[in-house]
């Protein structure tokens, strides 16, 4: 396992690599650049910003510079945010937006996985049919939607919760951006879970579990045993989306995340930023795909990576 | 039991027809109530959205400037409550007092009192305004400081209310159906394209050829799409036909996934192989026996891609990097929306009640349409 572990590892370097090539270009070869305002800089500003920030150098050039300084983990200063430098934007914003995603993430595996499970035991009673319509629901209704909503009413009309900002992340200001985050991983949760056990309830060895007489307890965390397989790998993707934290959410409730980085970066031509974000969410996303594949052989015994 | 094995010569005379997936597809997903109900509605959703917008009375992006914000409404335009502070605003541009105001149907009459001599060519301010139409002078007294005007009411019906800017939230909304559902289907018949073609040909000539082809999906896979879409934005400006082009030339990766494992079962099938034998060429097989075998599992997706490229869609509108005024989306709609919750609660209703509605009616048929190609459900 270990050495399975290992080579996943070596093996997600050149993907990275791929990803960072392929981002780095991509953004250089939009049209216009960091320092362009509707008044244009002077020329001798501007040159002398191209080369403080090396702009000026050719591409190629820039582009070995760059990885050379990730190499060493230096992600470079931030162009528009001036006074920062990336890792330090990411060291301040990237627990904000992991809280919540991490929270969201419980939630979501916690309650979507009770529903589906109660809807696939009880199947086309009316508990079911009240699922697959919240999950219908809750899949449609765009999160952009929902947060306003929830704002007025927890926050104006009932007055119980702060309507936004993140106040060192008081459970108070938790709860509403979670909720939001959580929702539609809810219903997707609780639907494929459905799916999955009502597949896993009729399969043969929870026939056989039934015919010894166990306790319904008993056949359904075995039947949760084989339904998590399908869920486990919607989830690993979905995790790195959410802990990379959400720009619709951050700016609705005005968090400090790092889901705006994306947005702000390559709106204002923020090289370095983009990039860095790039880099951060491969990376996730990489480490939960090998996360699902762990767990997927923890899960499922007849899973063999070695 | 041997006579009545035998069967009455009468039913014997028609062939038996034979009943293909698709026909009992089709048979099973009308039996869905869910599914079924869903294609009518969504037919009637598409079907207003496409008319609609000729029969309201209103052109999309025509400005009421004095009807901003307000409320969705039954009955008509301009409210009798309305109509009195609107005459004497207008009666102090005329530089006159208008007294007894009195409406009689779809008229309102008044006498206009000014310290001079009223100049008859400033009643031109009635016609301008949304709420009257031209002014007519019944009588003229105290040498034309004294004049008893007429001026017929402009009749109007806002359904859904009206936006910030004064103009008609129900075209609006049906305009924003059409561009959404435009921009879904566009998106969505790319990525089905080049998703089908690049996964049957992936999984059909498997080995190497298969290896590199999926592997480069696996390094797409891991580049955020959020980037990729925003980047898209960047090139292609706020041109938004481009631009669904191009997600839909990200979204083909699932595609290409779900192809690819279809192919990689057909083409063990004895027809393919007999084609084979027979020396039809690759790109033979691959469009007439594997592709057409795979789209039971792509007209699923594809009804499933529909609902998240539209939600993309008003995603990246909610940014401000979407459609842009006076064209409008779902999402341009329900941002605005969103904007003005306190004061103007119909702006965010009705477009979002009109998304919701149409994503619950694609997703239904997705469904629907899963169950009913499921062979195994017979």
């Amino acid at each position: 396992m270990l050495s399975y572990i290992f080579r996943r590892l070596l093996s997600a370097i050149p993907t990275l690599f791929v990803i960072v090539t392929i981002a780095f270009f991509l953004i250089r070869l939009a049209p216009g650049g960091p320092f362009d305002l509707e008044r244009p800089l002077e020329a001798k500003v501007m040159e002398n910003l191209n080369r403080i920030y090396q702009l000026d150098r050719p591409l190629i050039e820039q582009y070995w510079l760059y990885l050379s300084a990730v190499l060493k983990g230096d992600f470079g200063p931030s162009f528009y945010l001036r006074d920062f430098s990336v890792a330090e934007l990411f060291a301040r914003g990237l627990p904000v937006s992991m809280t919540l995603g991490s929270l969201a993430l419980t939630l979501a595996v916690l309650v979507g996985g009770t529903l589906g499970a109660i809807a696939a035991l009880r199947q086309n009673s009316g508990i079911d049919y009240l699922v697959t319509g919240l999950g219908a629901l809750g899949l449609t209704i765009p999160n952009f939607v929902v947060a306003p909503i929830f704002q007025i009413v927890f926050g104006l009309a009932l007055a119980v919760l702060p309507i936004a900002g993140w106040n060192n992340g008081s459970p108070a200001n938790l709860v509403m951006p979670v909720l939001v985050l959580a929702l539609p991983q809810i219903a997707v949760v609780a639907r494929m879970t459905r799916a999955a056990m009502i597949e896993n309830l009729r399969s043969n060895h929870i026939r056989t579990l039934r015919s010894l007489g166990l306790p319904s307890l008993t056949i359904v965390k075995h039947a949760l045993r084989g339904a998590a397989l399908p869920v486990v790998s919607y989830l690993g993707p979905a995790a790195a989306a959410l802990l990379t934290g959400s720009v619709v959410v951050e700016t609705i409730f005005g968090l400090p995340g790092v889901g705006r980085y994306f947005v702000e970066g390559a709106l204002n031509r923020d090289y370095t930023l983009v990039m860095g974000t790039v880099v951060v969410v491969a990376v996730f996303v990489l480490l939960f795909n090998l996360v699902v594949d762990i767990l997927y052989a923890i899960i499922d015994p007849r899973i063999r990576y070695d | 039991m041997a006579e009545g094995a035998v069967l009455p010569a009468e039913t014997l005379k028609d062939p038996v027809v034979g009943r293909s997936l698709w026909v009992e597809a089709r048979g099973r997903l009308v039996r869905n109530k869910a599914a079924f109900g869903s294609i009518i509605l969504l037919g009637l959703i598409a079907f207003a959205c496409i008319f609609g917008p000729f029969v309201t009375g209103h052109p999309f992006d025509k400005v009421y400037p004095d009807y901003v914000k307000v409320p969705a409404s039954l009955s008509s335009y301009p409210k009798p409550d309305q109509i009195e502070p609107n005459i004497e605003r207008i009666g102090a541009r005329v530089r006159a007092k208008a007294e007894n105001i009195t409406i009689k149907g779809d008229d309102v009459q008044m006498t206009l009192v000014g310290q001079r001599p009223i100049d008859e060519r400033l009643l031109a301010y009635f016609e301008r305004s949304d709420l009257f139409g031209a002014a007519k002078v019944l009588e003229r007294a105290d040498e034309g400081k004294r004049i008893v005007v007429e001026v017929p009411l402009k009749r109007k019906y806002f359904f859904f209310g009206t936006d910030t800017n004064g103009r008609d939230l129900l075209t609006r909304t049906m305009k924003a159906g059409q561009v959404s559902l435009a921009i879904g289907l566009l998106a969505t018949f790319v990525a089905i394209v080049i998703g089908v073609a690049y996964g049957a040909t992936s999984g059909y000539l498997g080995g190497r050829a298969d290896l590199v082809m999926m592997r480069a999906v696996d390094v797409l896979y891991s580049l955020p799409f959020i980037f990729f879409v925003i980047m898209l934005v960047v090139f292609f400006g706020r041109n938004f036909v481009l631009m669904f082009i191009a997600v839909g030339a990200v979204e083909w990766l699932d595609m290409a996934r779900i192809v690819r494992g279809q192919t990689l079962s057909i083409k063990r099938q004895e027809y393919v192989q007999a084609a084979e034998a027979l020396g039809v060429e690759t790109k033979g097989i691959i469009r007439r026996h594997v592709i057409p075998n795979t789209l039971g599992p792509v007209v699923v997706y594809m009804t499933l891609l529909v609902p998240k490229v539209i939600l993309l869609e008003s995603f990246l509108s909610f940014l401000g990097l979407g459609v842009q005024e006076p064209n409008t989306s779902l999402g341009v709609l329900i941002s605005e929306g969103a904007k003005n919750i306190q004061g103007a609660t119909w702006m965010l209703i009705y477009p979002s009640v009109t998304l919701v509605a149409i994503l619950f009616c694609l997703n239904f048929i997705g469904d629907g349409l899963r169950d009913a190609l499921d062979p195994k459900d017979r």
